[in-house]
């Protein structure tokens, strides 16, 4: 049996019927279109399904859609505005930041929670924070170094 | 992966939550934060014709300090135990624990009812909440009931629940004066479970020699266990190196030690030494001693 679902997802606010197993990740990519968020692993531990829900991270691939219902949701398609890379978006690109990018939406989503709850993350706590997140190619230091710049570069707080 | 299909119910109280599980009984499962039962539909280990999200019954998450207990909402996630100030200056060692279950993506959404409720075997909360003698309220139809963390779990991913119950509360008592207590684990490097957990809490008399000691063994086993021995090698003593040592020594006593892909029981009997070993130094040294 269908159920209608209603979410916010970028600004923009989306109504589907949908079946109660449809994967968040997959009404995302699949029936919204939003192919920026990825599956990685499918099993919750890589996090290259990471987007924002109510302003916290969430792996997309471990929860449904009917779950998300009423949900105000952001992927990595809502982080730039008017064709400038948001701060993280940047710092990736500054530091080298990824490799083959597959685990970069999720890293860059993963980021902008950190960022929001510790804006001046040590070292240390960037990998205990990104601990839910795997590359494969990186080795993960540029990954922290574009976190680094990021820190740096994001607008003050109002 | 996709789950074999269902029916998906989101009840508004907590009558409502039950009357769906006394009529679906068996083939309906409790959705708390999702975070090991649909990684479970999704391999069909599980597969629940009708899923109950309990995620709108009002007066199920928060945390609050009730005498010499804090009680914790079933739906509180992890995350509000991490970041959440009356744990952090009643309980910090509650807090430490939930802050290295799997990741923050995986914190915001897991919750400490669904953790307890469900008792993966190598799953934090469980090893805790017996070192501090939590207690968990379960709500029927008849009512709730209180059942005490030494009954609670009895086997792999078997808890005392009722099948036509709903966990809705865990008290923990905050530690009392002398004590000290601390959770150390080897975590697995992706999933961040547990290969070995240990929780300890020591109280130390006026002279500095263990009054008390509470040990909580995870991760070895089909369920976290009480470690008994380690108990009696702590109690009377001043637990200086070498007692701790001695003490740490009966760490996988009386568990049902089991080999998996982790390693095998030579290596997670000598991984529950280790980390009783290191949990009760900094218990002790957390207590004053």
């Amino acid at each position: 049996m269908k159920l209608p679902v209603k979410m916010t997802i970028n600004g923009q606010s989306y109504s589907h019927e949908v079946e109660p197993r449809l994967l968040l990740v997959h009404y995302i990519r699949e029936t919204v279109g939003l192919t920026g968020t990825h599956v990685g692993c499918d099993t919750s531990q890589c996090g290259a399904c990471t987007i924002l829900m109510n302003g916290q991270a969430v792996k997309a691939c471990n929860f449904f859609a009917v779950q998300a219902d009423g949900a105000n949701i952001m992927t990595i398609e809502g982080l730039a505005k008017d064709g400038e890379l948001h701060p993280i978006q940047q710092g990736f690109w500054e530091k080298h930041g990824l490799q083959c990018g597959f685990c970069t939406p999720g890293m860059i989503m993963s980021a902008y929670q950190m960022l929001e709850r510790y804006p001046k993350p040590s070292e240390e706590l960037i990998r205990h924070q990104l601990e839910g997140n795997l590359c494969r190619c990186t080795g993960y230091h540029n990954i922290v170094k574009a976190i680094e710049w990021a820190a740096e570069h994001m607008p003050a707080k109002k | 992966m996709y789950p074999a299909a269902f029916d998906y119910h989101a009840p508004g109280t907590i009558k409502e939550a039950l009357d769906l599980l006394g009529k679906h009984k068996d083939d309906a499962k409790l959705l708390a934060g999702g975070h090991s039962l649909i990684p479970m539909m999704k391999l069909r280990l599980a597969q629940p014709k009708h899923l109950i999200d309990l995620r709108k019954v009002p007066g199920l998450s928060g945390i609050k300090q009730d005498g010499n207990m804090l009680a914790i909402g079933a739906m509180t996630t992890h995350w509000e135990v991490e970041s959440s100030s009356v744990v952090k200056s009643k309980l910090a060692v509650l807090s430490e624990v939930a802050a290295l279950i799997g990741d923050p993506a995986v914190r915001n959404r897991g919750t400490v009812g669904g953790s307890i409720a469900h008792a993966d075997p190598a799953a934090d909360y469980p090893a805790a909440m017996i070192a501090l003698g939590a207690e968990m309220v379960c709500e029927g139809a008849k009512g709730r009931r209180t059942v005490k963390v030494d009954d609670w779990f009895k086997g792999l991913m078997a808890t005392a629940v009722g099948e036509d119950e709903i966990l809705v509360e865990v008290r923990v008592p905050v530690l009392p004066a002398s004590t000290g207590a601390a959770y150390m684990k080897f975590p697995h490097p992706a999933s961040r479970f547990a290969v070995v957990g240990v929780a300890a809490a020591v109280t130390l008399d006026g002279k500095g020699a263990c009054s008390k000691a509470s040990i909580g063994v995870t991760g070895a086993g089909t369920k976290a266990v009480r470690a008994k021995g380690v108990e009696a090698g702590c109690t009377g003593k001043k637990l200086d190196a070498a007692a701790i040592e001695a003490a740490a020594q009966k760490a996988a006593d009386g568990v049902d030690v089991q080999a998996d892909l982790q390693g095998s029981v030579e290596y997670k009997s000598h991984l529950c030494r280790v980390f009783a070993k290191r949990a009760l130094t900094e218990a002790v040294k957390r207590a004053g001693g």
